[in-house]
């Protein structure tokens, strides 16, 4: 539904809207001129707003520890937790948006609560389990509890996609001989491809920038990006210049690749609040 | 071609029992149309007859087979929705294309067949356009010729042409009418309205609250509504219904004096038993008369008089304080607050008990009109 606002209004609402995309900006921001200073510049209070960009930092960075192999597990668990996450999510969504029974709506909830809980409370269990399984500090470990920590949220986003395609449609494509595998491969995800692609990209950018589990669960040899920022914030105290440096690194990526895709995310995110 | 066959059909929702007990045959080749008011179970019956939605009692057969247990892909219907329901991604031809291709149909059989039926559907044009870029009705014809090239047993449609504009909507009537014609399929159509039901259906069921109220063709249910539901429903405008009071039954039929102090002797059969009770009298439109000639006339004033131009529809307030509506010709001059005499003459006249039920008449009418 179109609001129909004043021009004093829209301006307000301009204006705030670019106030908090500033303040969310403003420390990557910050992060990005440091990771440019010498050690020196970097603590100096109060900061030095002009200096002498160097790549210091970013030469010690890459001889202190192997980028590309952290970037690689990252990529790795990301795009598998990702794929397995929407693989399972399908036939779940469409389950609970086709053929909804009394308890879809509760199982929904309940999928979603597990994401309140502070992931600390289960870490003892699933550190036993994954060292029992021999999964710890393996690309698979991490990748499967980052999926299982998704996959409430992957199968919410599809559900929700999902509702937006009209049943008549399935049931034409039914009465047309479709057997249920068909139904969902040939009519329902093509006409799903937008939403599956804005779950996808979400899951990915959750799994890229996810620490907790990838610094309790990993050690050396599947330690993901997240690991390698803290690998530089401990020891020998911080480094201001270094830190700001792996962090611009690590994060890099998922940025760019995030400012092709923000159309598709837009869409995504706000798919049905806007029509 | 197919019999398509309903045994004490019913569905329950949850708790709610929708469809209460739905039995009906329909002849291979027949135009069936049921029709109803909004949430009567219309579409549920349909939809269990597709096999898209579960039959909770009673059986259902095609050509004698029992269907309730075979999914909708096999048994051989085709279905129209309201909404289209086309495939958005796939053009015209890859739309009619995807039953024939799921039934593994050649290529150049399935070539063959969706090109004969563009061209009787004059879709040839649009083959290559998705259906977003097509208009309603060329919608409508899209998802029509999926239907037939599939040569289904029986056609299902559900309100196809309550999208449409009133223009579009009376052409589409024509062109699905003489594809019946030219297909000979047996056919259930779906509608709320009354004149798509009557211009198009060689059988008509009345639908209310998930049971049927009269099965019969079009004149049938016109002349001789089984009870004032149908009576109400079927014709438009409507059925005049006046309050009356039985004074005497007897071998001419039935004498009832109205709250306007006119009595009617209506020729249906006698029953002395409901002489003192009140029963509801009902004429339609088109069989008042206008004028003194009748002995004790009623009188009214008009309210209002519409020019439909080949037809001119009088609204009427009569002395009780009642409104009936009286069809006149174009040419009628007659404006409101004209006072008017008028008669019902008693062959017209329809009586129903307190139960709502028509009272059977003497002698039927000749339907071939
Ligand atoms: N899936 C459903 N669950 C519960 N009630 C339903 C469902 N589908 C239809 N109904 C109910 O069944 C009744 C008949 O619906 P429907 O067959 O669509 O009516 P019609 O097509 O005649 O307008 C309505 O009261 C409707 O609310
Ligand atoms: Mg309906």
């Amino acid at each position: 539904m179109a609001v129909k606002r004043s021009r004093g209004a829209s301006i307000a609402i301009g204006s705030l809207g670019w106030i908090i995309a500033l303040w969310i900006f403003f420390p990557l921001f910050w992060m990005f001129l440091t990771g440019f200073k010498s050690e020196v510049d970097a603590i100096a209070t109060p900061p030095h707003l002009f200096f002498r960009p160097t790549l210091v930092s970013y030469a010690e960075v890459f001889e202190r520890a192997n980028y590309w192999h952290f970037a690689l597990n990252t990529v790795l668990i990301s795009v598998g937790a990702t794929f397995v996450a929407i693989l399972l999510s399908i036939p779940a969504a469409y389950a609970m948006a086709f053929l909804p029974g009394k308890r879809t709506k509760g199982t929904l909830l309940w999928m979603l609560s597990t994401r309140m809980l502070p992931p600390v409370g289960v870490l003892v269990p699933i550190y036993l389990i994954a060292r029992d399984t021999h999964l710890l500090d393996t690309v698979v470990g991490l990748a499967i509890v980052d999926m299982l920590t998704n996959l409430p949220i992957t199968v919410w986003m599809l559900y929700t996609f999902f509702r937006e395609v009209p049943l008549p449609i399935l049931e034409a494509g039914r009465m047309d001989g479709a057997n249920r595998w068909q139904e969902i491969t040939v009519v329902l995800l093509p006409l799903a491809v937008p939403g599956i692609a804005s779950t996808a990209l979400l899951s990915m950018i959750l799994c890229w920038n996810e620490a907790f589990w990838s610094l309790n669960l990993t050690s050396s040899q599947a330690a993901p990006l997240t690991a390698f920022i803290a690998s530089f914030s401990s020891p020998e105290g911080l480094f201001f210049g270094k830190l700001s440096a792996a962090s611009t690194l690590a994060v890099a990526p998922i940025l760019i690749f995030g400012w092709f895709s923000q159309k598709q995310l837009v869409r995504g995110l706000t798919f049905g609040a806007v029509k | 071609m197919a019999t398509v066959e309903l045994k004490n059909i019913r569905k329950t929702y949850i708790s709610e029992e929708i469809i209460k007990g739905v039995s009906l045959t329909i002849e291979d080749g027949e135009f069936v149309v049921f029709v109803g008011p909004s949430g009567c179970g219309k579409s549920t019956l349909l939809r269990m007859i597709a096999g898209l939605e579960d039959i909770t009692d009673g059986d259902l057969l095609i050509d004698g087979r029992r269907v309730n247990d075979v999914g909708p892909a096999d048994r051989g219907l085709a279905m129209v929705f309201q909404s289209y329901a086309l495939y958005p991604h796939m053009n015209v031809y890859q739309n009619m294309e995807f039953a024939l291709k799921l039934a593994k149909m050649p290529e150049a059989e399935r070539r063959g067949k969706i090109e004969a039926v563009a061209k009787t559907l004059q879709l040839e044009p649009y083959l290559k356009h998705k259906p977003g870029q097509l208009s309603g009705g060329q919608r409508q014809r899209v998802a029509i010729g999926r239907a037939i090239v599939r040569n289904p047993k029986v056609f299902l449609f559900d309100e196809p042409l309550s999208n449409l504009d009133a223009a579009l909507r009376g052409q589409m009537r024509v062109e699905l009418a003489t594809l019946h014609r030219r297909l000979e399929a047996t056919t259930i159509y779906v509608t709320h309205d009354q004149i798509e039901a009557m211009t198009m259906a060689d059988k008509i069921v009345v639908l209310q609250k998930g049971i049927i109220e009269q099965v019969g063709s079009p004149l049938e249910l016109y002349h001789h509504p089984r009870n004032l539901f149908v009576a109400r429903f079927i014709g438009a405008p409507p059925m005049n219904l006046l309050q009356a009071h039985v004074i005497a039954a007897d071998e001419q039929g039935t004498r009832v004096k109205l709250v306007t102090g006119q009595s009617v002797t209506v020729a249906v059969e006698p029953r002395a038993d409901l002489v003192g009770t009140s029963v509801t009298l009902g004429i339609r439109p088109e069989h008042v008369r206008l004028g003194t000639s009748d002995v004790n006339p009623g009188q009214g004033v008009v309210l209002l008089a519409e020019h439909l131009g080949a037809l001119t529809h009088l609204h009427v307030r009569i002395s009780d304080g009642h409104d009936i509506i009286i069809q006149t010709e174009g040419g009628d001059a007659l404006t409101a607050d004209a006072p008017v005499a008028f008669s019902f003459p008693p062959e017209h006249c329809h009586l129903f008990d307190q139960n709502g039920v028509a009272m059977p008449r003497k002698a039927r009418r000749s339907l071939a009109a």
